[in-house]
């Protein structure tokens, strides 16, 4: 399926406007559900670590490091990819499936169009770019929202967050966190659209293909975030 | 024209298709008809190439369809419309965006051109100033309407259209068939359409083709296809008492 990526577009103007339209789709459409995730998975994570850290020994800032590193490394990019698996894999596997048994694609090819590409690539792209672009908007969500509930319910001032925020940040981790993040978006466009464009029969099958995407996606994403925890850490 | 030589289709251990010739002239409008399983949506099929022959070759204007690269293949389909059952309109784009689709992707038109060319084909199907309406807000024989506008927007010179009368009532339907027929006839097409309605039959066929368990079983006009003396196609277009009855009445008007 991917090498029918590298054929020549049969008109670029409309690959680009249709991966915006996706870019807008993906990206506007999943803002709000990014946004409620990352707030509560900053705040939960801020006092479950405070709760566990409660030892004369252990400085409080360090709470912050720790709300950072797990954010950046694993929450805002592993937990919320597996989110968007369901949101827009699930999503792009019925739109595809349904332009399938609709012969809406049967319709593009008899016009001359490259299906898999006009339909796939696009969307591809569109993940690759939006999907990131969410994991950054989450990281930053979810330490805002562990800066409020940390200094509102006393758990810190907001110097020492910000102070632990900083304290023994590695830089390298949020380029860690990016790797992940595109990688992440590949799995999700490309085996969420497999399934889509490969589905036959009727409402029950495009069902059963959408569930399928969302299943293989969020197991593929689970092997690859520990592929790349061994690999790059 | 567009020529099939001996075409044959297995699926599976099941030959669906055992061996199919015909010649498809243009200025006419040529309908294979037969019951649901004789084969007419494979043969359609693969005549654009949905579906690949097992053996045999389908021609247009003298070069191999069937032996041809994918890229040859593009070239060929420029020249082909076709109309969906459904209507296979993009759910996400309007009307007057679903018949610019073609023009968009492969003409070099100015906008002004494009439009100009969108609003007379929709004219032509009757469906001015639904330019701005999604496939959602419209009916059945509208969508239908509107894949016949896409279809032909390229001005092809072939056209096919499979089952473009299901699930419409007649008098739609009637509108349908003459609207093919007269774009075939205009643009000079070379129109193929895949049927079960008798009223096309009796209204559009130029030149019919009856398929009876994936064979050419009989071939001919829509003057000759109530009195064809061939038994697999008189049980097929009189299948109803009353329409038996019909020819009864008919023949001793005839005769």
């Amino acid at each position: 399926m991917l090498s029918y990526f590298f054929r020549k577009p049969e008109n670029w103007r409309m690959y680009v406007q249709e991966t915006f339209r996706q870019m807008y789709a993906m990206g506007v459409g999943s803002l709000l559900i990014v946004a409620v995730i990352s707030l509560f998975i900053g705040a939960v994570i801020t006092l479950q670590t405070a709760y566990q850290l409660v030892s004369p020994l252990v400085p409080v800032y360090v709470v912050a490091s720790i709300v950072r590193e797990s954010t950046i490394l694993e929450l805002s990019v592993s937990v919320l990819s597996l989110v968007l698996a369901g949101k827009i894999g699930s999503s792009l596997a019925t739109e595809l499936g349904t332009m399938r048994i609709s012969e809406q694609i049967d319709a593009l090819e008899i016009m001359g169009v490259n299906s898999r590409s006009y339909l796939i690539l696009p969307k591809l792209i569109a993940a690759l770019i939006t999907i990131p672009g969410l994991v950054i908007i989450s990281c930053n969500v979810a330490l805002f929202s562990g800066f409020l509930v940390s200094t509102a319910t006393g758990v810190m001032s907001s110097d020492q967050f910000l102070f632990g925020l900083r304290e023994d940040f590695v830089p390298f981790n949020v380029v860690f966190c990016m790797i992940k993040a595109v990688t992440f978006s590949f799995i999700i466009a490309t085996v969420a659209c497999y399934h889509g464009y490969y589905a036959e029969g009727g409402a029950y099958e495009i069902g059963a293909a959408s569930t399928k995407a969302v299943v293989y996606c969020c197991i593929i994403i689970l092997v690859f975030d520990y592929i790349l925890a061994q690999l790059l850490l | 024209m567009i020529e099939l030589l001996d075409i044959r289709k297995k699926f599976g251990g099941q030959e669906v298709l055992k061996g199919i010739s015909a010649q498809f002239q243009p200025g006419q409008t040529s309908l294979i008809i037969g019951t649901s399983g004789s084969g007419k949506t494979v043969t359609l099929k693969c005549m654009v190439g949905l579906i690949e022959v097992d053996s045999g070759a389908v021609m247009y204007d003298g070069k191999n369809f069937s032996a041809m690269t994918n890229e040859e293949r593009i070239e060929i389909r420029k020249d082909i419309g076709m109309l969906f059952q459904g209507g296979a309109l993009f759910d996400s784009m309007t009307i007057e965006e679903n018949v610019m689709f073609p023009l968009n992707m492969f003409s070099k038109m100015t906008k002004a051109e494009k439009q100009k060319r969108v609003d007379e084909c929709l004219d032509r199907v009757n469906l001015s100033g639904k330019n701005k309406l999604h496939p959602s807000e419209i009916s059945g024989g509208m969508k239908k309407r509107v894949g016949i506008a896409r279809a032909i927007v390229m001005k092809p010179k072939f056209l096919f259209c499979d089952e473009p009368n299901s699930g419409l009532d007649p008098k739609t339907s009637l509108v349908i068939d003459k609207l093919i027929r007269e774009i075939t006839v205009d643009l000079n097409m070379t129109t193929v359409v895949n049927t079960h309605d008798m009223n096309s039959v009796m209204e559009i066929g130029d030149h019919i083709i009856f398929l009876w368990q994936g064979l050419k079983n009989w071939e001919g006009n829509k003057q000759e296809v109530l009195h064809s003396g061939n038994k697999e196609l008189d049980d097929f277009i009189f299948a109803s008492e009353f329409l038996k009855k019909v020819r009864e009445n008919y023949d001793k008007l005839i005769h």
